[in-house]
């Protein structure tokens, strides 16, 4: 049996295999990539470092542990990038476990030296309003009073005794959302409320499998920035100067991806070979 | 290595769950079947004190009755396992598209439909915009069916699959690298936080 025929009947396990080698070498043997973030992921970096000290950015979760390889590097840089603009941040979610993660980045931003010299209190300078069920009803409700949406905040507290919320009555007092989503509700939704009717600027970031369908968003301007994927996640640490999980991980997946690329070829001329042969 | 007994268990059903990959086996079986009922559990207890408590039970505890025919509704749902009743149900699935309906409707128009048709009748003054209105108009024509796809609009139409498969191959290479992800994530966990070969 040729190689091509060889091929043709390749053991799955063994692409498996070679799949995990490609994905776990580079951990061990860390080399570190060129970065040329994509403009999109320079969009979503630009759009927040516009903003003026002292704004109010909602930052919104709508992600689960599932996901969290790609969406938590960015929501850590999302935080790390508005303490040090000096923004006040609303941390929210419409999926559960989205405000249980957001509370995960915070304790690993906090970690940082850099952010525990900021002295940042939470009341004042951030709060957690947990999670909402509803998806689009909660935005359109936040429109118009965002304490009738989140009486409390996660710990139970009313939101008239937290100090950052005291200028913050709806989302036309917010300057700008972004909104990190694995699926549905999520973006789509933030867009058509938030955007839409109520003229918030926001930018996104979102696992790799929703991107095809966000990228249109971007060329609308109804997202002014988009982070997709691990590769987003990569860009905006390198953007944000705080390497972490995103460009740690981005060597892996290259491998990887070349691995499966190699395969494809190989897997493409093996079909045509071994069918020309067949003809003959 | 770990000595969290949680690690632990992420760990062992982490590798049962990979362990498909070589062949079905029982110790596959064992995480799927946890998987799934940790999951109904979860899920169950976390609608109780997150949607239902907060949303209905304590709005009607407030006396705030008008939460009741909510309330009733989603009782109805629950009729659907009786078989005699089972048509009450309808009734509450019929709500629930009707309201989503109308709630979802003009904004989709709006966000989804009309904002996206002004962002294609973009100037063809550059390479990219001659690209996305050539695929957007090909693409519409071959899900044109009232006319046979012959001639200059099946041409079109050819294109517009052309177009189509690029787009679909996007998707798929964009999951795949989702999915690659979420594999690193996975070998990120046991290397680091359980066998602890990793910083």
């Amino acid at each position: 049996m040729g190689f091509f025929q060889r091929m043709m009947v390749l053991d799955r396990r063994i692409v498996f295999v070679l799949i995990a080698v490609a994905v776990v070498t580079p951990l061990f043997i860390p080399f570190r990539l060129k970065m040329h973030p994509t403009p999109a992921s320079r969009g979503l970096y630009d759009s927040v470092r516009r903003l003026p000290r002292g704004s109010t950015v909602i930052i919104s979760g709508e992600y689960d542990p599932g996901t969290a390889p790609e969406i938590q590097p960015m929501m850590i840089g999302a935080l790390k990038q508005c303490f040090r603009k000096g923004l006040k941040v609303i941390l929210m979610g419409l999926w559960p476990q989205g405000p249980a993660l957001e509370e995960q980045a915070l304790q690993e931003v906090f970690q940082e030296r850099e952010f525990k010299e900021m002295g940042l209190r939470y009341g004042q300078d951030y709060v957690n309003l947990g999670f909402k069920s509803g998806g689009g009803a909660v935005i359109q409700s936040m429109g118009t009073s965002i304490p009738v949406a989140f009486p409390t905040d996660m710990t139970g507290t009313p939101l008239g005794k937290l100090p950052l919320m005291e200028g913050v009555h709806n989302l036309s007092d917010v300057a700008f959302v972004l909104d990190f989503s694995a699926g549905d509700p999520g973006t789509p939704a933030w867009v058509m409320f938030a955007h839409d009717r109520f003229h918030v600027p926001m930018a996104a970031g979102c696992t790799a499998v929703s991107a095809p369908m966000l990228y249109p968003y971007l060329q609308t301007k109804q997202l002014s920035g988009l982070l997709g994927g691990l590769k987003g996640a990569a860009d905006y640490e390198w953007l944000t100067k705080s390497p972490g999980k995103g460009m740690q991980y981005l060597p892996s997946q290259s491998v990887a991806h070349l691995v499966i690329v190699i395969f494809i070829i190989l897997g493409n001329i093996a079909f045509f070979v071994t069918k020309r042969k067949g003809e003959r | 290595m770990s000595t969290d007994i949680g690690v632990w268990i992420a760990a062992l059903l982490t590798l049962g769950i990979l362990s498909f990959l070589y062949k079905d086996n029982p110790f596959y079986k064992v995480a799927e079947s946890i998987f799934i009922g940790v999951s109904a559990a979860y899920w169950f207890v976390y609608m109780i004190y997150n949607v239902i408590k907060p949303n209905l039970y304590e709005n009607l505890q407030a006396g705030h009755w008008w939460y009741a025919p909510a309330g009733i509704l989603g009782v109805m749902m629950l009729f659907r396992l009786i078989p005699k009743v089972g048509w009450l149900s309808r009734w509450a699935i019929a709500f629930m598209i009707g309201t989503g309906a109308g709630f979802n409707f003009i904004l989709y128009l709006q966000s989804n439909v009309m904002k996206q048709m002004r962002g294609t009748l973009a100037p063809l003054n550059s390479l990219g915009n001659v690209i996305m209105i050539v695929g957007v108009v090909t693409g519409l024509i071959y899900f044109f069916f009232s006319a046979e796809h012959k001639g200059l609009l099946g041409g079109a139409a050819k294109v517009g699959i052309w177009f189509i498969m690029v787009s679909f191959g996007a998707s798929f290479g964009y999951t795949v690298m989702a999915r690659v992800s979420l594999l690193i994530g996975r070998m990120h966990f046991l290397f680091s936080d359980w066998l602890g070969l990793l910083h």
